[in-house]
């Protein structure tokens, strides 16, 4: 994750984050071990995934599971175990 | 003409409470801790009495105060809390927090041996441990010094070009107990002179919405490290230009360093706090007998006026530096390995002796300081030092 970061004299002082919805732009998806995949054959589109994903990272259209967010989900399965139709299941990451 | 000043009787505790009337902190949340008590026993019958409209937060410990300080700072208010010893050392994780956040809060530290062996009186081992923490730290004379510096605090604290913490130091019992004619400015004059408090990005400014204290790694912390140092550094610059508005407006003469009878002088004396004035005294006997004696006195111990310095000592041969507390470094107390470090690169470097004084509240008496000046008249004789380390006042 090599970035052209700013000098401290760029930055706001004292750690401060001076807008909101930052947390889009850190990427932790690598951090993930494991990683959930859908079948959507099975799903029944409840949406549970989406309510208890603690990192916003289950992607809904149209009132539809429609997959997720690789980016910054970091793999806690969640997802897969709140799932009442066993659709999601957790598979090791191969990098 | 000279107009005939109104002075009160108040111990320099009460002095410093009175500079928090007027000052109408947004927020005070404390904590009880001898010597700092008085300060916040007199402040909270203030609140009492109407007389300030402070939001008076009567906390669980010295963590809880400086933690409330912080997020009150933050979230947008002007914030201050006062401490001692034991309380200043409960509180010292967020007191690092509050500095490298860059939080304006303006602390009295009535300065008092930090345990162990538990002990209330005064040496300054509580605030000098803290002097790596990224605070600005002044040191009273007196109970008037530190009533005006309070209030001075404010300014440097919330200048745009420092924002850090300020401690405003007295000694323990010797200035916060004693009773003093202070004189107490205007009212109006002082809310006058601190202004409104405002910061650039209030935490409860819902329009604009802000992170404090998120996470801070290898990526920019170094960084955020930088920023602090480089406001230590211009603070140096900033707050003689803040003293000289508060000299202009209250008609005083604040400086970062007291320098007395120094121009011509052979030996000198530094140190901090009361035991100036103690010092002071001395000289003038000394100076009678025609011996060429003068005085130090850093007022600002962060940041460390290191040029003021030199330029004041600049013709003295001996400089005795007299701490009152300990490193436990082998090489002396704090503020002499600092003064040290600072007349290094003189072109003629003075002659240097640490005298080590006062510690738990030892009393430290004229004579005891005359014999510092004996000796150290016997070392600009000499030309040399034979002990770099000395205890002042302890029983072999």
């Amino acid at each position: 994750m090599k970035q052209k970061e700013k000098g401290w004299k760029d930055i706001p002082i004292g750690g401060l984050i001076d807008k909101g919805g930052t947390a889009m732009e850190y990427k932790t998806g690598s951090w993930r071990t494991f990683k959930p995949v859908v079948d959507k054959t099975k799903c029944i589109n409840c949406l549970q995934c989406w309510i208890y994903c603690p990192d916003s990272s289950i992607k809904a259209e149209n009132g539809q599971m429609a997959g997720f967010d690789y980016e910054h989900c970091k793999g806690c399965g969640i997802c897969a175990s709140i799932c009442p139709v066993k659709c999601i299941k957790m598979e090791k990451e191969i990098k | 003409m000279t107009t005939k000043k109104k002075l009160i009787p108040l111990t320099g505790d009460q002095a410093v409470a009175e500079a928090m009337r007027q000052i109408e902190p947004d927020v005070v949340p404390v904590y009880p801790i001898t010597p700092q008590t008085e300060i916040v026993m007199g402040f909270s019958q203030f609140v009492a009495d109407g007389k300030v409209r402070t939001e008076m937060i009567n906390v669980e410990s010295e963590h809880s105060a400086m933690s409330a300080c912080v997020g009150a700072a933050a979230a947008g208010a002007r914030a201050m809390t006062a401490t001692s010893a034991n309380g200043l050392a409960l509180m010292w994780e967020i007191v690092y927090i509050a500095a490298s956040t860059r939080l304006p809060i303006v602390m009295p530290v009535v300065n008092r041996a930090l345990s162990g062996p538990i002990n209330i009186h005064c040496d300054h081992s509580d605030t000098m441990g803290a002097r790596d923490a990224g605070w600005i730290q002044m040191f009273a004379e007196n109970g008037q010094e530190a009533y005006e510096n309070t209030i001075a605090a404010i300014r440097i604290a919330e200048h745009k070009g420092i924002q850090l913490p300020v401690m405003v130091c007295q000694d323990g019992f010797i200035t916060s107990h004693a009773v003093e004619g202070v004189e107490l400015f205007d009212d109006k004059k002082v809310k006058d002179f601190i202004g409104e408090y405002s910061i650039d990005n209030p935490l409860l400014d819902i329009e604009k919405p802000v992170t404090y204290g998120p996470l801070d790694l290898q990526d920019f912390y170094f960084e955020h490290k930088r920023q602090q140092s480089e406001a230590m550094t211009n603070a140096l610059k900033v707050i003689p230009e803040v003293l000289a508005e508060f000299n202009k407006t209250f008609g005083k003469n604040h400086d970062m360093i007291e320098e007395y009878k120094l121009a011509d002088a052979d030996i000198a004396l530094v140190v901090l706090s009361s035991t100036a004035g103690t010092a002071k005294s001395v000289v003038d006997d000394l100076r009678a007998k025609g011996i060429k004696v003068g005085l130090l006195r850093p007022i600002f111990f962060r940041p460390f006026p290191k040029d003021r310095m030199v330029k004041a000592l600049s013709n003295v041969k001996v400089v005795g530096v007299m701490d009152r507390s300990d490193s436990f470094s082998a090489m002396g107390g704090p503020l002499f390995s600092e003064m040290r470090s600072a007349l290094y690169d003189m072109p003629k470097k003075p002659i240097m002796k640490d005298f080590i004084f006062g510690l738990g509240g030892r009393d430290i008496f004229p004579e005891d300081i005359k014999g510092i000046c004996d000796d150290l008249g016997a070392i600009l004789k000499k030309g040399s030092v034979d002990s770099l380390v000395n205890y002042i006042g302890v029983r072999e």
